[in-house]
């Protein structure tokens, strides 16, 4: 079975949350006892009508001001699909806990409010989409019902993003547009003919057939190494194998592998997973390789194929979202993690900072703070083995990690 | 839409959890899984096996035995310890009621649930581990929703929900201050259907308590209690025989039963996708108040 992750944002009253309730709702996927649930705080709230957006707000400071702060998953599946949505703010102050939500998705969700069409998040949801490089991308017109089901208005936000679009960093992103009631269901998971001029499908719909043939699987094989196993047993006394997760591309038994950054070659003699052999291993898959040769690599290196290697860069140039209450200062040491590879990483100067609504860059900035997003360009003291984020996205992207209180201030996409 | 049931276990899960385990010993240098014999711990046990395989599982197994537990999680923890040649560590909740750390709760909803989290957090400390492997979804319950993959807890084991780290595509930022700890969830994105399927397709075995049997119960605010010595009972609360199962284990204290005559995993797992009641509704400790869990997880409960 498929996994689709689909990242939501809107604004604080878009009809975000009762969406989501909805699609849970519609699919069955609400035990009884979290409705009855439901229905007792939306009372208690003063409510005639059950807010299935209760389902979502979990934190107690998320119910006292009904508005979403942090991430939330929420799961659901069809007969075919699995789904993992994560929920994210839609406010400013809340940018970075967007692009966390986003980065891990196939499918980016967009709510506009008919009555209100595009606005400024719109604007900063659509940059996000397009810097993360979501394949997909669904702007669901929501609360159809508060103008009359009008196809005029409809087409007219349509328009207007059409406009959007043009400035997008992203050309190969697909775009739909479905016209939705969340409150009353229409066009979520089901059509109740009150949108008789729409012919497209229901969100539901369009999420069950949006096609990921993991994009991975074309990219150029990474295999970085987690560990080394070697279990010194009687029966695996010279088992070697090398433990890791496909990045991207894919491994075959027999295919010349080159090992980095030592640049010692070899052959893959096995692919492992558990007790199954397997001949070839696919992006993501969690496996052991083991070699025809006795090569000397340990965490952190990474095994690719002799004709598909990555950059070795001391020097990075890359779009970065400032995540931390402390701001950006060039000249600080930070630890940059990629993959699963640490270095000590200097700051030495900010591009731009990038006004995400209109696409201004401003060039004299000092210093970016938190939720800035920009570019930036930072000296590693050992090389990282990384791809273009635009080239391949599962070895193009980083975090900067504080040095002193080793919280993650930055995420950055390479140039 | 009709609830069809999908037996198909997405793979995808397997190999993310399988990342995280292996990250979690590379990353920290004393990591323990904590087992509670439930299905979800039993499916961490699995998942670290495959995830160091032919190598052993390099860390050890916490078990906090709260002295209420079902003697049949107990049996079968005993069992697997054995077939798979695990470590394990132990430590009782008695032991901190008799040192004077926690003092047992009184009353007809009496449970050591909450006293359990001092228990853990002693054994955190003794065994000065730095990362702890748990077993909570995501999709059990509203702040577990919110849950990051490496979840960061201070000296004395709290969740701070608004200062949570981001976490960018798989990439794990395990690095922490002295004291500090964090709880791992290999299994976020699970579900309890997943956690089913997977048990199915990997045909593990589970203690006996989840398939259904005869046993003593009592009704209280609409739930099937299991009868034991240890729950407080009033005289109208009298216990009768009836063929129930379990869909999660907690205490004997503190998990409700359900009627079922299901006794294969095939329809525990039909039973499921029919099921009224949510998994956590069956927990008795989260119906204290909405918000149940959140204070639990602020105060270091896992």
């Amino acid at each position: 079975m498929e996994v689709l992750r689909i990242a939501t944002s809107g604004s604080v009253d878009d009809g975000k949350s009762t969406l989501i309730g909805r699609l849970l709702y519609d699919t069955n996927s609400i035990p009884q006892d979290k409705m009855e649930a439901l229905h007792a705080a939306s009372k208690r709230k003063g409510l005639d009508f059950t807010d299935l957006s209760l389902l979502t707000d979990g934190l107690v400071a998320e119910r006292e001001q009904g508005i979403t702060i942090d991430v939330a998953h929420i799961y659901f599946s069809t007969p075919t699909r699995k789904y993992i949505i994560a929920d994210t703010p839609g406010h400013v102050e809340y940018t970075r806990n967007m692009v966390t939500g986003a980065s891990n998705a196939q499918v980016s969700l967009i709510l506009i409010d008919a009555r209100k069409g595009i606005v400024e998040q719109t604007y900063r949801h659509f940059f996000i989409a397009s810097l993360l490089r979501i394949p997909y991308l669904v702007v669901c017109v929501n609360k159809m019902d508060l103008v009359e089901y009008s196809e005029a208005r409809f087409n007219q936000i349509v328009e207007e993003f059409q406009q959007l679009l043009q400035n997008a960093s992203f050309k190969a992103q697909d775009v739909a547009f479905i016209p939705v009631s969340s409150l009353y269901g229409e066009n979520v998971a089901t059509t109740n003919g009150a949108i008789n001029w729409y012919q497209g499908p229901t969100l539901l719909d369009y999420l069950e057939q949006v096609q990921f043939d993991h994009a991975d699987s074309i990219h150029p094989a990474r295999f970085p190494i987690q560990s080394v196993i070697r279990p010194r047993t009687t029966e695996y006394h010279d088992f070697r194998g090398f433990a890791g997760k496909v990045a991207s591309g894919h491994f075959s038994v027999g295919d010349e592998v080159i090992s980095l950054p030592s640049g010692q070659k070899s052959k893959i003699k096995t692919i492992e997973q558990f007790e199954k052999q397997l001949d070839t291993a696919q992006a993501r898959e969690s496996v052991v390789i083991t070699l025809e040769d006795e090569i000397d690599s340990s965490r952190g290196n990474m095994l690719v194929k002799t004709d598909q290697q990555p950059q070795q860069l001391k020097e990075i140039a890359a779009q970065i979202c400032w995540m931390d209450a402390q701001p950006l200062t060039p000249g600080k040491t930070y630890l940059l993690q990629h993959g699963i590879n640490r270095v000590k990483a200097k700051v030495q100067q900010i591009n731009y900072v990038i006004d995400v609504t209109n696409y201004q860059q401003t060039t004299d900035k000092t210093s970016m703070g938190l939720n800035d997003i920009g570019k930036i360009t930072v000296k590693t003291a050992s090389p990282v083995l990384a791809d273009p984020y635009s080239v391949n996205p599962a070895n193009g992207a980083f975090i900067l990690i504080d040095e002193f209180n080793n919280t993650t201030v930055a995420v950055g996409f390479i140039e | 839409m009709t609830n069809q049931i999908n037996w198909e276990f997405p793979q995808a899960l397997e190999d993310e959890a399988i990342y995280i385990l292996r990250e979690t010993a590379a990353q920290f240098e004393k990591p323990v899984l904590l087992f509670s014999g439930g299905k979800d711990s039993i499916t961490l046990v699995r998942l670290a096996q495959k995830a160091f395989y032919p190598g052993k599982i390099p860390f050890p197994l916490l078990h906090v035995d709260t002295g209420h537990n079902f003697p049949e999680t107990i049996q079968f923890r005993d069992w697997l310890v054995d077939s798979l040649g695990l470590d394990i560590i132990v430590r009782n909740v008695q032991d901190s009621i008799d040192q004077g750390k926690v003092q047992e709760e009184t009353g007809k909803y009496a449970s050591r649930n909450a006293l359990q989290t001092v228990t853990l957090l002693d054994a955190i400390e003794e065994g000065k581990f730095d990362a702890c492997i748990g077993g909570a979804r995501r999709d059990e319950e509203k702040a577990r929703a919110k849950e990051r993959i490496f979840s960061v807890r201070d000296e004395f084991g709290q969740w701070n929900a608004k200062m949570q780290r981001p976490e960018l595509f798989d990439i794990l930022n395990g690095k922490i201050n002295i004291g500090e700890n964090v709880r791992v969830f290999p299994i976020s994105n699970w579900t309890e259907l997943d956690v089913w399927n997977y048990i199915r397709r990997e045909k593990l075995e589970i203690p006996s308590i989840y398939f259904a049997h005869e046993r003593e119960i009592i009704e209280r605010d609409g739930l099937y209690w299991p009868y034991s010595e240890y729950l407080n009972t009033t005289a109208e609360e009298v216990p009768y025989r009836q063929k129930v199962r379990f869909r999660t284990v907690g205490d004997m204290t503190c998990t409700a039963a359900v009627i079922s005559d299901a006794d294969k995993l095939e329809d525990i797992i039909a039973e499921i996708m029919e099921a009224k009641i949510s998994e956590r509704g069956a927990r008795i400790d989260d119906k204290r108040s909405e918000a149940a869990m959140e204070k639990r997880k602020q105060a270091g409960y896992f």
